[in-house]
């Protein structure tokens, strides 16, 4: 099973710092199987084009790939309609529109709940907000298990808070946070939930009508996509009644000097050029990942963490950061007497890819105490000799300092 | 001064010994450990440096004859023991010395920054700018005074 998806991820057969190659990054960018690659430079040669312009042949095919991936995406979230699916650049960006389009709604008095998990990403564009609009920012704590404080959330949300933001899975910690639950609360006093799915999307089956969000942002090149290209998804009267963020073609009607009037979603949130290429490779990365059983992709995915996970718990001087209830893909942890990142760069030399330091969670890092972890996060194309090279890969580290 | 010539010349000399990455890195992290630490009320927000990964705190004082004391700490064991080797390079020495003193040139014998992620290398960059903002800053107010 997992062998053959392996040999799906032509990268994996390259080497780093003369040792075969451990990639234990995922959470910060999936590599991208032969289908995406694949995707992406047959677009450039065979259709590429401009799209919704031209009246010629080229034109019209690279505008139907482009529609298609958007389909795929809806299908791939259980989104009601299409025009529901909005391409960005990735969550940040989606995250941005969002908190921009909302502007003329919040006002002094008007409070933005999140939580110290967030990613950087699901924090500043909120204090940016606050800032324009005069709503407070209020953040809800966690335990030190790393899971959100479901009393503390309960009790700073209010008939004042406008907006909740909340991520879906912690890329620092893993945790699986009881969204469904949470966006329930949310809607009980009225508040608009945006999801931050950055870290759910290439592990969890998502599906829009059911988590009943506001809005769910993630990215392409989290789930096995290009860069440079993301979604977000949003309820249809929402999106409908926001007005548009930025302006440019693409997202208009029509155009005089003195008024514009704007384009039917979702070209209405689209501004621009977009990322044709990157939409296409999107949706090949949709159809890989749906091509794969998805308990087959779950259980080993979740075995192999559940393994490095007790593993590290028996190793002497190594202390796990973060016990959530669910965990999901992430490992962050800590070596007594030594920095994050001489692990990390001793785990380098050998060839194993984790990453350390706040991973854009500096709000998290300081509540747990720590400047910073190392960061361990697997995918599907990860094998057993994965973790026990990077188990191994542990201890040498370990007897360096 | 002639001591740290000295210093520079048993670390030029220790690393052309070194085959193996292992060694290389054992013998910089057993240099950091040998590196004085900062005491806690030098360790603060206004001696950070800033681009670097880790946590690096530099402190500037004047000793004899116009030359500069440098005090360098880290958090993190590595970056300690390449500040071994940009104090064995720079501490006690002169601005002008400073500002003439190819640094570059000695890490690319001592092949560190090929061992060093981009990032990293940065912060080890940083860290040399710094010190020779601050050779220059002198230099520019002695030439005033
Ligand atoms: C939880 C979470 N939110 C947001 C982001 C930002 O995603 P991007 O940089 O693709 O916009 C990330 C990426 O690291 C993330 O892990």
């Amino acid at each position: 099973m997992s062998q053959s998806i392996r040999a799906d991820f032509p990268i994996l057969d390259r080497q780093a710092h003369g040792e075969p190659l451990v990639y234990l990054d995922s959470a910060a960018t999936t590599q991208k199987p032969q289908a995406v690659i694949d995707a992406v430079s047959g677009y450039y040669e065979t259709m590429n084009a401009n799209v919704h312009r031209a009246a010629h042949a080229l034109a019209d095919e690279a505008t139907q790939a482009f529609e298609a991936a958007r389909e795929k995406v809806r299908a791939f979230i259980n989104a009601p309609t299409r025009e529901q699916v909005i391409f960005t650049r990735g969550t940040t960006e989606s995250i941005n529109l969002v908190a921009n389009a909302l502007s003329q709604r919040l006002s002094p008095g008007d409070e933005i709940l999140i939580t110290r998990l967030e990613h950087h990403s699901n924090i500043v564009p909120w204090q940016m907000l606050a800032q324009r609009s005069g709503a407070t920012l209020v953040a809800c704590d966690i335990t030190d298990n790393g899971d959100i404080d479901l009393e503390d959330f309960a009790r700073r949300l209010n008939d004042k808070t406008r907006v909740v933001a909340i991520n879906h899975v912690s890329n620092a910690l893993g945790t699986v946070n009881p969204v469904e639950t949470l966006i329930g609360q949310a809607h009980a006093v009225g508040a608009v939930v945006l999801i931050d799915g950055a870290q759910a999307s290439a592990h969890l089956p998502l599906d829009m009508v059911s988590l009943d969000c506001d809005f769910y942002a993630f990215s392409s090149h989290k789930m096995f996509g290009p860069t440079g290209i993301g979604v977000l998804y949003g309820k249809r009267d929402l999106l409908e009644a926001l007005p548009p963020w930025q302006g440019g073609g693409e997202m208009i009607e029509h155009v005089t000097m003195e008024h514009t009037t704007y384009n039917v979603l979702p070209y209405k949130f689209e501004a621009g050029t977009p990322n044709i290429s990157g939409a296409v490779g999107l949706g090949a990365a949709v159809d890989y990942l749906t091509s794969i059983p998805q308990a087959d992709l779950v259980a080993q995915e979740d075995r192999l963490v559940q393994l490095a996970v007790s593993e590290l718990k028996q190793m002497p001087g190594v202390r796990l950061v973060g016990e959530p209830e669910r965990r999901l893909s992430v490992i962050s942890f800590l070596v007594d007497g030594a920095h994050p990142n001489d692990i990390g760069t001793l785990m380098d030399r050998q060839g194993i890819a984790v990453r350390t330091g706040h991973h854009c969670t500096m709000p998290l890092m300081e509540r747990l105490g720590t400047p910073g972890t190392v960061r361990a996060s697997f995918s599907l194309y990860n094998s057993q000799d994965d973790v026990d090279r990077f188990v191994a890969g542990i201890r040498k580290a370990q007897s360096f300092v | 001064m002639t001591e740290g010539i000295t210093e520079l010349d048993a670390i030029r000399e220790s690393f052309e010994f070194f085959d193996a990455w292992e060694d290389k890195y054992r013998f910089v992290i057993d240099l950091g450990k040998d590196l004085p630490s900062l005491p806690d009320h030098q360790r603060v927000e206004d001696n950070l440096v800033r681009g670097c990964q880790s946590q690096v705190w530099l402190v500037v004082g004047d000793g004899p004859d116009g030359s500069l004391q440098l005090s360098i700490d880290s958090d993190a064991h590595i970056v300690r023991g390449l500040i071994a080797i940009v104090l064995a390079a720079f501490d006690g020495r002169t601005p002008e010395d400073i500002l003439g003193f190819d640094i570059e040139a000695l890490f690319a014998e001592l092949d560190l920054l090929s061992h060093l992620s981009q990032t990293r290398g940065n912060g080890l960059r940083a860290m040399v700018a710094r010190i020779r903002s601050v050779a220059e800053a002198r230099l520019a107010s002695s030439d005033r005074g």
